[in-house]
């Protein structure tokens, strides 16, 4: 477990940078996070996702939607999310809403 | 991290309903993760392809030796007897089975899939070989095959690639 400095506060991430205590995660923290991950300027069409999955993990026991779930749940689309979050998004919407890996397969 | 996107490519020769599976399971993960992904369809694989032939892929439980009666709640792993097997209705049933199995785990159909694939950004092609021999055209295809290819453009699109075959 390490620790690393966001928007000027110590978050708790794992070995892969997901962090591992949700509640320590800020819009501030998800912005900085996202420029680590090559995302310059987080938009409404990113939030609406981000924050879906942030009450989806809440009502879920802190578990990371699938992208499936995601586009349906969210109502973006498959081509807006990859465009959104390009190269993985799985990985990168996960870690910008403060969460761990998602667990499903679809 | 390396530098260089990490690419994978599947080829699909099988068109029954579980062989169909494994490449959009992985290929979706892959795309999930930024994996760069191709599929070359090939032989029975190009039924998942097939307009007509996508929602209609089958399993068959004969000489099927994994398939037991537990997937109907039978309990322990009692076999389907082989000559059930051929009794007209039986493929069918086994198919709907695992339909209605794959549907409660919230597994999209093949077709959906493969459309959330190409939107993804992974790349379709049909095999020229066999699109000839079965006398297909591209337009038998869903949209998103990009094209029709030989084996050797295959090969030289995947440079690089690791290259998984189902």
């Amino acid at each position: 477990m390490a620790t690393k400095t966001f928007a000027g506060r110590p978050v708790q991430v794992n070995e892969e940078g997901f962090m591992t205590n949700p509640a320590e995660w800020n819009k501030d923290i998800a912005v900085e996070i996202a420029r680590e991950e090559g995302i310059a300027e987080l938009t409404p069409a990113h939030w609406k996702v981000i924050d879906y999955c942030r009450q989806t993990a809440a009502s879920s026991g802190g578990k990371a939607p699938t992208l499936r779930q995601i586009t349906t749940g969210a109502g973006v689309s498959t081509k807006d999310l990859f465009a959104l979050f390009p190269k993985g998004p799985a990985k990168k919407v996960a870690k910008i809403s403060g969460l761990g890996k998602p667990e499903g397969c679809v | 991290m390396a530098d260089e996107t990490r690419k994978v490519a599947f080829i699909c020769s099988k068109g029954n309903l579980d062989m169909a599976y494994p490449a959009l399971i992985m290929g979706w993960a892959a795309l999930g993760n930024g994996i760069d992904v191709t599929i070359f369809f090939t032989f029975w694989g190009m039924d998942m392809i097939n307009k007509a032939r996508v929602d209609h892929l089958d399993i068959p439980p004969l000489a099927n030796a994994s398939m037991k009666m537990n997937m109907m709640g039978v309990p322990g792993y009692i076999g389907i007897p082989q000559l059930a097997g051929v009794i007209p209705g039986m493929t069918p049933f086994a198919t709907a089975l695992m339909k209605s199995k794959m549907k409660g785990l919230g597994v999209p159909t093949v077709r959906e899939y493969l459309e959330m694939l190409v939107d993804g950004g992974a790349k379709l092609y049909a095999c020229k070989m066999s699109v000839d021999m079965f006398g297909l055209k591209k337009e038998d295809f869903i949209p998103g095959v990009i094209d029709i290819v030989s084996a050797s453009d295959f090969m030289d699109m995947t440079e690089g690639s690791q290259i998984i075959f189902i």
